[in-house]
């Protein structure tokens, strides 16, 4: 028992000391692959643009049910005027990083991991090492660097729909003063508040396109391992981005 | 002075886990000739070429691949030694989001600055040499099997590779693409002047295309030869395998415990069975 608890985690360093090793590579190559964007640009398409009815259409809904709860919550004190700046605070520093986070691992990062993971199944990234090019510059580096590129820019979309989306709860349905909430709005969100999304935004970009790509690159070649390598970048992606957030707002705050 | 063998192979030994591969291998494969690397299925064949690529480094022993020695190679002479051989896949392992012209410009773009019309020029060559150059805009996933070969075959020739691997290049293939396969295979050694490498286990197949041929089994180089005298060969297992036959040394049956002591026994499952889920 003792022994297998030894295992798991003797297996979990190592998982985890190769995956930074593997982060490490995919950074040094990746001035190389900047030199050529449309590597790049054919990724943040497909990882970004692609994403992009999925964050909007989820960013209106989450930014209405907000603007909903604070209305009637802020209402009871007489506060409702400050269903802006709340709205926007809430979205800005949490949920926008955070739910656009966990719906770009399940709609970008899976993909990205099955589709390495298939061209692992079969042999094309040991074809790529026989024609002389590194799979790791050819595929992984791009995907990974278009899976960080996107997040940020989906963040600021998502939050900017979904202030939107409290807007026409709070002004139009609710009958809250438009002006007010734009001032309110304006006076409540500090420059800091802001950062605090970006940096959020730039951290999870990275974390979650670093895990589906090691998951898809690593996975085992057959048709369960590609199965469980999109699992796995769900159920990890999530994990660390609720961690990281946690500690990034603990940092914040202190 | 480059020597009379493209591949040197001396005393190799590999093992993946507690299964021993290869135990003490031997065997040289000389220029330009076609050269059968035949053996039961799991005796380590795609094995064996992933070590000849350098994708795997043996436990001991040492390889030779066109003068160089893998183990003194780092990554970039590793890669640039790459660039001398071409490989052809058992499935063909097309990259499946390019259609066929790009797959066979994929090297050419990726290695060299060349103008697209330079690399038209010798993507359609190449593919007319293997006969598809009217399957150029289709995509990997309209092709059969045998196209597909053919299409991974253009693409392991596009950047003029002095020797040509293939990993079981006739499995699963009809007759008349088979036959298409076997004459690319003897075409290509003889107009190119290069060396190949056929990996497979069909032996009339391989009996009229290769100069010479190694049997490999339990780890070892069991015979080598012209086809002709593996045919002849006394040796029980040469004979065996290269008629065909069902029992002999390698046996029909998987080694298993005793098989009336299994069948009064109380259906447990093997320990090292048991923990794997």
């Amino acid at each position: 028992m003792i022994r297998d608890l030894a295992e798991t985690f003797g297996g979990f360093v190592r998982t985890f000391g190769a995956s930074q090793l593997f982060f490490a590579r995919l950074l040094a190559e990746s001035p190389r692959v900047l030199l050529r964007p449309s590597l790049v640009s054919k990724q943040v398409y497909n990882a970004g643009a692609l994403s992009l009815v999925l964050i909007m259409v989820c960013g209106f809904f989450v930014g209405a049910v907000i603007g909903l709860q604070s209305y009637s919550n802020l209402a009871r004190f007489g506060a409702e005027d400050q269903v802006g700046p709340f709205s926007a605070l809430a979205l800005m520093k949490e949920l926008g990083p955070v739910i656009t986070a966990l719906l770009f691992a399940g709609r970008a990062g899976t993909a990205l991991a099955s589709e390495i993971g298939l061209m692992r199944v079969t042999d094309q990234l040991s074809a790529m090492e026989m024609m002389a090019i590194d799979p790791v510059v050819r595929v992984a580096v791009p995907r990974f660097l278009g899976g960080a590129f996107s997040l940020p820019l989906l963040v600021a979309i998502f939050t900017s729909v979904g202030i939107l989306g409290a807007y026409v709860v709070g002004v139009p349905l609710m009958g809250l003063d438009s002006g007010a909430f734009w001032s309110e709005m304006k006076q409540g969100v500090a420059q800091a508040d802001v950062w605090e999304g970006i940096i959020k935004s730039i951290v999870f970009g990275i974390a979650t396109s670093l895990i589906a790509v090691w998951e898809g690159y690593n996975c085992q070649p057959t048709a369960e391992g590609v199965g469980r390598a999109t699992t796995r970048t769900v159920v990890i992606s999530a994990v660390v981005v609720l961690i990281f957030d946690f500690m990034i707002t603990a940092i914040a705050i202190t | 002075m480059l020597s009379d063998n493209v591949v040197e192979i001396e005393d190799l030994y590999y093992s993946r886990g507690p299964r021993e591969i290869f135990s003490g291998l031997n065997l040289a494969i000389r220029r330009g000739e076609v050269t059968a690397i035949m053996g039961p299925s799991g005796t380590g064949k795609t094995t064996l070429l992933r070590l000849i690529t350098g994708q795997l480094v043996p436990d001991r022993g040492r390889i030779r691949v066109d003068g160089e020695w893998l183990d003194q190679l780092r990554r970039a002479g590793l890669y640039s030694l790459r660039r001398r051989i071409g490989m052809l896949f058992q499935n063909g392992a097309l990259l499946t989001d390019f259609n066929v012209f790009e797959n066979v410009a994929f090297p050419l773009r990726e290695h060299f600055d060349l103008p697209d019309r330079l690399i038209r020029h010798i993507v359609l060559t190449k593919l007319h040499a293997v006969g598809l150059r009217g399957a150029a805009y289709m995509d990997p996933g309209e092709l059969s099997g045998g196209m597909a070969r053919r299409v991974a075959l253009a693409r392991a020739m596009a950047t003029d590779p002095k020797i040509l691997i293939y990993d079981e290049p006739f499995v699963g293939l009809d007759p008349i693409s088979m036959g298409v396969i076997v004459r690319l295979v003897r075409r290509m050694n003889d107009a190119l002047g290069i060396s190949s490498i056929v990996v497979s286990h069909d032996v009339q197949e391989l009996s009229s295309v290769a100069d010479s041929s190694y049997l490999i089994s339990e780890g070892k180089v069991a015979a080598s030869g012209s086809p002709d005298e593996l045919h002849n060969a006394q040796s029980e297992l040469v004979r065996q395998f290269m008629h065909g036959m069902a029992d002999g040394p390698v046996p029909f049956h998987f080694p298993a415990e005793d098989y009336t002591a299994q069948l009064f026994d109380d259906g447990r499952v093997p320990k090292d069975r048991t923990d794997d889920s």
